[in-house]
């Protein structure tokens, strides 16, 4: 990795300066059964090589054919974003040599996508909305993956051989593309964690996508640009590829923002240019120069045929719409009788859905919440990561609140169990069984426990004696000690009265 | 079965497909047989596959086990009769080549190119697994200009066709394999591809028939792309009737080629039995008559029209005005799909790969295979793609050749308002040396000056001999507006009938024995071709 070390303005310093001047480009993967244009799964996880056709590798003679679900995914994203949808529309060819690339072009729609001018309103973490006006949604197919052997970088240029895996070749995509987003000032990096966050959320709810983001499902290029406050006349712009968490978008872009700043201040200008996200040192590095000269020789796709969508076609699709967010929202907060405030945190930490999940599969909505913004997003917030990308389910929550209400396992054991599902551990039913974490419910080991207790603590047991029973949680800390947290509060609070003949 | 004489396998090769499908359906001969006399001529006329020799060259790999293997199989369903046997398709048993364009499991495909020489497909394409269920043995891939880029086959990686008709000169191109294996009677039926006229040029220099069907009717999935869209897979035969049945064989909507048409088209053999001109108004294309077409060639086509008119036709003269612009708009719109098409072709998954001395970058890998494994004439046709799609000149080529042929489709529309048919010439001359061309890129793709405004339009085209011009084929082409294939194989069949009464015999009776068959010559079969005067020569 390149040891260049950019200079940077604290953020503050830049926002006196400059405005800042956003674009984004989202990739979604959808979640269709096969490829764009092939008949080869669309799986993500298999052995290299495995989900192919002749189509997929390029063999001579191949031919595409469009996926109609890929289409009808892309319009009900494309209707999501508020955006027209086209009458017709095709595909061309975007030629470049690259060893991902099974046939040297990606077939991509160009001058005609098939959903155009949108908007979609963002919600900040205070409640402010933010309008973000799309450009276009296009289809598209994603490109297969390398693996560079032998370098230091990682990258093919200094590898000493790479792997290709064409399983995600073909993998149809949508990209989305914002118009330039002026007007977020400071809350720029905020504005780009929500945007992204949004876009998951609205394709994770359209069920066109897996959306998720640790896998590529959904990925995200920032185009950062500054100009002087109260200058109307846009910077040159870099493109941060592939920032591949929401985290990671508001880190970049708040970077971008510093180090184009300094760039900037000190005389220089800004070169336009490809740049990649670090997650190490949450900076962003050099890439390739890019320019608008570069040529990809795009022209339409001549083995493919327009795409007309009719009138009725879109108003099938769009009464199978899901509920819009903000109303599905409202009717949520109703049902669960979460507070305003509690009701805006579960949004903000970005588990609504997987609260509504939760409940769905029949928790209650006090323990789903309890869950979700407490232990859950504690382990997040360790890992660095995303709620949603920690790896705990809904339908693990649920069984973690079946364990306790059948006294398997307490709420102290629950929380273990939680950290042991984010460590792929596997379901919580399983890990309690693996490593015996049930809570003891063998009366004869929690009487002796107790009795060692009562013997070891004499002024606490005279104190109960007199009548001052909050004293027994004095006794029930020794319990759980000896048990290794493993004993049932309640059942040892019984037993502990049982055996001093006091009651409540 | 007895053992046929070598003079009774001479005079099988010499029936047309239908008629030999009749006999295997009448069970007077076998597809063994009739299969091993094929292969046996091509043995005796065809010399080495690596073009080593002196014979007509017109295959780069013979299928011999396969064929045979296919050929019992068909007599073994006949021999145990029951409904399988009467399932069987009409052209079952009946030999057919395949031009090595085509993707086949199980024989290798070179695209005459050694970037693929040794490459051998995973799978079949659409036609070959069409010829498969009705079991037509297929006797081997034939010989076309690397990636059918060319009018001569001169072209190949792997050495020259030969014109039957005259050995030291071309059979045409790209699909000059398919046409003289056709022509010398090593195959009755064969497959070839059409960009533009690469079907329709070789059967007129070589005196077959070759027909290019309506963009779309035929599937183009495992035929390697030249151009796509311009491509459009046909049949090479001998006669119209042997055409319009292989077409009706090979076409029909294939849901994994995007552009295929989704109504089959039927009755294209019941229109070429049909034969009847009166009353149909055919067009002279005006543009197609003149200039740079050999004397020869106008001669023979002037009495093919008044042929046309006395059977019946009316005949009128149409102009298509923006003609004259076909070449140059389809020497843009092929090469930038050429450009892109070829892309793929890099070493990385499949074919032949070379590394540079001491290893190299995966662009100098690629670089190195390409530079290695293309040969001139894709190399050009690469380049000048990748600059007419390149920023700054889209507009001015490749755009400006998209208009072209939007004004070359309204010209044909409005041409085919006045007339059902259009014709002219099929090449502007007769078969050349060999070489003769070669170091001449332009005067090369001048030959295909008549057959490439069909390819541009989309619509379907037929060219049938109309006669010899100093011993060497010429060729007439009918065109007809899109889907009106019927039309086309009902016309061509008509003029062919009447040509043949005309001449007395059937217009490949003509051909001159090879070499390596002479002594086999049937009798009743003179080599009249030499006289030149079947076709009425001036």
């Amino acid at each position: 990795m390149a040891a260049v070390t950019d200079e940077v303005l604290t953020f503050d310093e830049a926002m006196a300066q400059y405005e800042p001047v956003l674009g984004f480009e989202v990739h979604v993967e959808l979640n269709t059964k096969t490829k764009m244009f092939s008949s080869a799964p669309n799986g993500f996880g298999d052995e290299p090589n495995t989900n192919v056709t002749p189509v997929d590798l390029g063999l001579p003679g191949v031919l595409p054919v469009v996926n109609g679900k890929a289409v009808e995914y892309s319009i009900k994203l494309g209707l999501a974003l508020n955006c027209q949808i086209a009458e017709v529309c095709g595909f061309a060819r975007k030629n470049y040599f690259y060893p991902d690339t099974p046939k040297n072009f990606q077939t991509s729609q160009y001058d005609d996508p098939i959903a155009h001018d949108g908007w979609l309103d963002v919600e900040l973490e205070d409640g402010t909305v933010f309008r973000v006006e799309i450009e276009r949604a296009h289809m598209e197919e994603d490109a297969g993956k390398l693996t560079h052997q032998g370098g230091a970088s990682g990258r093919i240029q200094d590898a000493a051989s790479s792997l290709v895996d064409y399983n995600r070749a073909g993998v149809p995509l949508v990209e989305i593309v914002t118009k330039p987003i002026t007007g977020a000032g400071e809350r720029a990096a905020e504005l780009a964690k929500a945007y992204v966050t949004q876009i998951r959320d609205i394709v994770k709810n359209l069920g066109i996508s897996d959306a998720r983001m640790e896998r590529g499902n959904v990925r995200c290029d920032a185009n950062v640009s500054l100009m002087p406050k109260g200058s109307t006349v846009f910077g040159t712009r870099t493109e941060t590829k592939n920032v591949n968490s929401t985290r990671a978008v508001a880190h970049a872009v708040t970077y971008e923002i510093q180090r184009q700043a300094a760039v900037l201040a000190s005389g220089g200008s800004v070169t336009q240019e490809t740049r990649h996200w670090q997650e190490g040192t949450r900076t962003t590095t050099s890439g390739r120069p890019k320019s608008d000269a570069d040529d990809y020789r795009y022209f339409p796709e001549p083995d493919l045929v327009p795409i007309h969508t009719t009138a009725e076609w879109i108003e099938r699709l769009r009464a199978e719409l899901p509920e819009p967010p903000a109303e599905r929202r409202k009717r949520l907060q109703a049902d669960w009788g979460f507070s305003d405030e509690e009701f805006r945190d579960v949004v903000n930490a970005g588990v609504l859905d997987e609260i509504a999940a939760t409940i769905e599969a029949g928790a209650s909505a006090s323990a789903a919440r309890k869950w979700w913004m407490g232990e859950i997003a504690r382990l997040a917030n360790l890992a660095e990561k995303d709620i949603a990308e920690l790896g705990v389910t809904p339908a693990d929550v649920v069984e973690v609140e079946a364990l306790i209400a059948e006294k398997t396992i307490n709420d102290k054991l629950a929380k273990q169990v939680l950290g042991f599902v984010a460590d792929g551990e596997g379901a919580p039913r399983a890990i309690v069984e693996a490593r015996s974490l049930a809570v003891v419910s063998d009366d004869g080991a929690l009487n002796a426990a107790v009795e060692a207790a009562i013997a070891e603590n004499p002024g606490v047991v005279d104190k109960i004696k007199a009548g001052k029973l909050q004293a027994i949680g004095a006794l029930i800390g020794p319990v759980m000690k000896a048990t290794r947290g493993q004993a049932d509060a309640a059942r040892v609070r019984e037993i502990v009265m049982e055996q001093l003949g006091v009651s409540e | 079965m007895t053992e046929l004489t070598e003079l009774s396998a001479n005079e099988l090769i010499k029936l047309t497909a239908l008629q030999m499908a009749e006999r295997l359906r009448a069970g007077e001969i076998t597809s063994v047989e009739l299969t091993q006399a094929h292969l046996d001529r091509i043995a005796a006329v065809d010399g080495p596959a690596d073009g080593q020799g002196t014979g007509v060259h017109a295959f780069l790999h013979v299928n011999t086990e396969e064929a045979l293997a296919v050929a019992a199989e068909v007599d073994a369903i006949r021999a145990a009769g029951g409904t399988e046997a009467q399932d069987l398709h009409p052209l079952a048993g009946v030999p057919i080549a395949v031009k090595d364009l085509i993707v086949t499991v199980g024989q290798p495909t070179t695209a005459a190119s050694k970037m693929l020489e040794g490459w051998m497909s995973p799978y079949d394409a659409t036609v070959v697994e069409k010829i498969r269920a009705a079991r037509l043995p297929i006797l081997g891939k034939t010989n076309l200009d690397e990636f059918a880029m060319g009018s001569s086959t001169e072209h190949s990686a792997f050495g020259d066709t030969r014109n039957p008709w005259d050995l030291g000169r071309i059979p045409g191109g790209s699909g000059g394999g398919s046409a003289a294996a056709v022509a010398a009677f090593m195959a009755p039926l064969a497959l070839g591809t059409d960009t533009g006229g690469s079907i329709r040029q070789p059967g007129a220099v070589t005196g077959t028939v070759g027909a290019k069907p309506t963009y779309g009717a035929v599937s183009r999935y495992g035929v390697i792309a030249m151009a796509s869209s311009l491509d459009q897979v046909g049949p090479v035969t001998r006669t119209v009737s042997d055409a319009a049945a292989l077409q009706e064989l090979i076409g029909g909507h294939d849901p994994k080629d995007s552009t295929s048409l989704p109504e089959p088209m039927d009755g294209l053999l019941e229109a070429a039995r049909n034969g009847e001109l009166a009353g149909l108004r055919i067009g002279i294309i005006a543009e197609l008559e003149g200039e740079g077409f050999q004397e020869g060639v106008l001669a023979r086509f002037q009495e093919s029209v008044q042929v046309l008119k006395d059977a019946g036709a009316e005949v009128s003269e149409v102009s298509c005005p923006h003609l004259g612009y076909a070449l140059g708009a389809y020497y843009l719109i092929m090469p930038s799909e050429v450009s892109s098409n070829l892309a793929k072709f890099d070493g990385v998954r499949f074919g032949n790969r070379v590394v540079p001395d001491g290893g190299g970058t995966i662009e100098q890998v690629m670089g190195a295979t390409r530079a290695a494994g293309f040969g001139d004439e894709v190399k050009r046709r690469i380049i000048l793609g990748t600059y007419a799609l390149s920023a700054g000149y889209y507009d001015a080529y490749y755009g400006s050749a998209q208009k072209v042929r939007t004004l070359i489709q309204r010209d044909f529309a409005a041409a085919f308002e006045q007339v059902d048919l259009l014709i002219s010439p099929t090449s502007p001359v007769t078969a050349f040396p060999l070489g003769e061309k070669l170091d001449d890129p332009v005067a090369m793709y001048n030959n295909d000056i008549a057959t490439i405004p069909a390819n541009l339009a989309g619509i379907p085209g037929i060219s049938v001999p109309a006669g010899l011009s100093e011993g060497l084929p010429v060729g007439i082409q009918f065109l007809a507006p899109a889907r009106g294939d019927a039309t086309m194989y009902r016309a061509a069949a008509a003029l062919e009938s009447r040509l043949e009464e005309a001449w007395g015999t059937p217009f490949w009776a003509q051909a001159p024995e090879l070499a390596a068959s002479s002594a086999a010559a049937p009798a009743g079969v003179e080599n009249a071709a030499a006289t030149a005067t079947a076709g009425g020569e001036n």
